[in-house]
């Protein structure tokens, strides 16, 4: 991996506002620029708001849509990673997370697991994803993973051993469970536990930038991370405020981290792949109950 | 080793409330969700009980007081001592207040009446009465209504629909009573608003817990069982909860499921404002 500075941009999106968040994106984007990073990540659907219900085909965009031209042109002072709706030509649309590098898209990942369940209901709205990928960038190998595909283990089993030095999350996580004892929200105790975790056992750095603000009297707890690849926090956004962190990702902690703890090396993906065909091929025994 | 904790252990495990992060969240969201309709003021009915008095403070801390107005509106037969306890409380967080007395609208409308109305009737009018107050106060001092009512009472119903429960914004509602209590005594809510006995006020003398018929602590704890962490009321039962206070409970919760919903709209069309027409409410703020 090529050593790289990093900026995750915890913002705090405006519902349903393009204008306004597109705004606020170069806002940070220039302010990354200016304190020399090389990638901004933003949260997911953070240039459209999260809870959207109708309000999906009034902000979905096709790529290539002329109102994502300035976010592309500065992309060309430095890699930014971003989450928005993408519409498709036959009409669909799906959680997505651009990577853009000198105004194109290296990569697009659709969220695979929309989350229709508890105070959510995205499936009504939206369609989810085909893929999970890996892919290449000027600094080395990444992935993107959007919030619920993250509590689905397997895609960060998928990221990590399609050769992800980095995954990075993009999330609206709405902050709930204030029991006491913690000192920190239920939601935000469990993806803390996650990043580390797959950082751990992936030998990678996990990236997570969430949003912070509140939708219809939900909120986002923010929290962003870096986690290294022995499991150390590098940088952390505070909870609940916007903010702008920085933190450096270098190539030796994976080599050293790796050479220690040889997982990534040992991982058998032609064995998960004969036993997930297996199991996909017999799965008819739990779609029928 | 047996590692197996009582549901009853469980629910004050579960009800035990981390109050400096509540608060900050609780702040956020007054200050947020008021400032997208470009308003940075709150008016509250302040009745001299806990949850009012939470609800005050929270609103205080998110706006500072200056920008925050208490309407105390008793009837002529509410107890003085609420009064009191109000106004200590308006004192101590420095916010302003202003007193409406609803006896003469609410005995000009009882007065009107061909019957003699039970005292829930009665009750509901007190209620509907402060609410028209509470708005019109709204309105004057520029803030909107910020909420009073906390989950257990929503839960079970044991409010006035348009009258108490009318509010902009709720911060207590996702809050058990205990809960409250816990949040009451973080933000040094005076102890004689905090250790009094929870009552509606509608009369001197009324006690929640005496008209409903159980304990706020032992309501909090099944609802919380059977709602929070959807345990089934058999579950409840075993682990010795009152077989008559389980179903009372779960009953009052699906009696009063109206209350907690708008006005039902005859579907006609194909797409019918909040069934098919769903926009959240921040639409555009």
């Amino acid at each position: 991996m090529h050593d790289f500075r990093l900026a995750l941009a915890q913002i705090r999106p405006a519902l349903g506002d393009l204008d306004r968040n597109l705004a606020l994106h170069l806002d940070y984007i220039d302010r990354a620029a200016a304190d020399g990073a090389d990638v901004v990540v933003f949260p997911e659907q953070s240039l459209t708001g999260y809870f959207l219900s109708d309000l999906v085909p009034d902000v979905a965009l096709p790529r290539d849509d002329a109102r994502l031209d300035a976010l592309r042109e500065a992309s060309r002072k430095l890699d930014v990673i971003f989450g928005f709706v993408e519409e498709t030509t036959d009409h669909r649309f799906l959680p997505a997370a651009g990577y853009l590098h000198d105004g194109e898209f290296v990569h697009v990942h659709h969220k695979v697991y929309l989350v229709t369940y508890g105070l959510f209901d995205e499936a009504r709205d939206l369609a989810g994803g085909g893929t999970v990928r890996a892919f290449d960038t000027r600094f080395g190998r990444k992935s993107m993973l959007i919030c619920e595909d993250l509590w689905h283990p397997t895609t960060a089993s998928i990221a990590a051993a399609d050769g992800a030095d980095v995954i990075y999350g993009l999330s609206s996580s709405p902050g709930r469970g204030v029991a006491g004892g913690t000192n920190e929200l239920g939601s935000a105790e469990t993806w803390r536990a996650m990043n580390r975790l797959y950082a751990t056992l992936h030998v990678c750095y996990v990236v997570h930038c969430n949003r912070v603000g509140f939708e219809d009297g939900v909120n986002f707890w923010g929290g962003s991370e870096v986690v290294g690849p022995d499991g150390e926090v590098l940088a952390r956004a505070p909870d609940f405020d916007e903010a702008l962190v920085f933190a450096t990702l270098t190539d030796a902690p994976l080599r050293r981290q790796r050479t220690r703890l040889p997982l990534r090396r040992d991982e058998n993906v032609m064995l998960n792949g004969r036993e997930f065909a297996r199991i996909a091929a017999q799965r008819h025994w739990l779609d029928d109950g | 080793m047996t590692v197996e904790v009582s549901l009853r252990e469980r629910a004050r495990r579960g009800l035990d409330l981390d109050a400096g992060l509540t608060c900050r969240v609780l702040e956020a969201f007054i200050r947020e969700e008021l400032e997208k309709f470009g308003i940075q003021r709150a008016v509250i009915a302040l009745s001299g009980g806990i949850d009012s008095a939470v609800s005050c403070a929270l609103a205080a801390r998110a706006f500072g007081p200056e920008r925050v107005l208490a309407v105390l509106m008793p009837y002529r037969t509410s107890n003085p001592a609420s009064r009191a306890d109000a106004e200590t409380l308006v004192d101590q967080l420095g916010i302003y207040s202003t007193l409406i007395e609803i006896s003469a609208a609410v005995d000009g409308l009882l007065g009107e009446l061909d019957d003699d109305p039970s005292p829930l009737r009665r009750g509901n009018i007190m209620a509907r009465a402060r609410m028209i107050a509470l708005y019109d106060q709204s309105e004057a001092f520029g803030g909107l209504v910020v909420g009073t009512s906390n989950k257990t009472e929503l839960l079970l119903g044991y409010g006035t629909q348009f009258g108490d429960m009318a509010s902009a914004v709720n911060p207590i509602g996702d809050l058990y009573k205990a809960q409250v209590r816990a949040l009451a005594e973080a933000l040094e809510i005076p102890r004689a608003i905090r250790e009094k006995a929870p009552s509606a006020d509608l009369w001197v003398g009324q006690s929640d817990e005496d008209e409903l018929g159980f304990d706020y602590e032992t309501a909090d704890q099944a609802l919380y069982l059977l709602i929070d962490e959807m345990y089934a009321a058999e579950d409840l039962i075993a682990d010795g909860f009152e077989a008559d206070l389980v179903h009372d409970l779960q009953r009052r919760v699906v009696r009063s499921q109206f209350k907690r919903r708008l006005p039902l709209i005859a579907k006609l069309s194909n797409r019918t404002i909040d069934r098919d027409f769903r926009y959240p409410r921040d639409w555009g703020r």
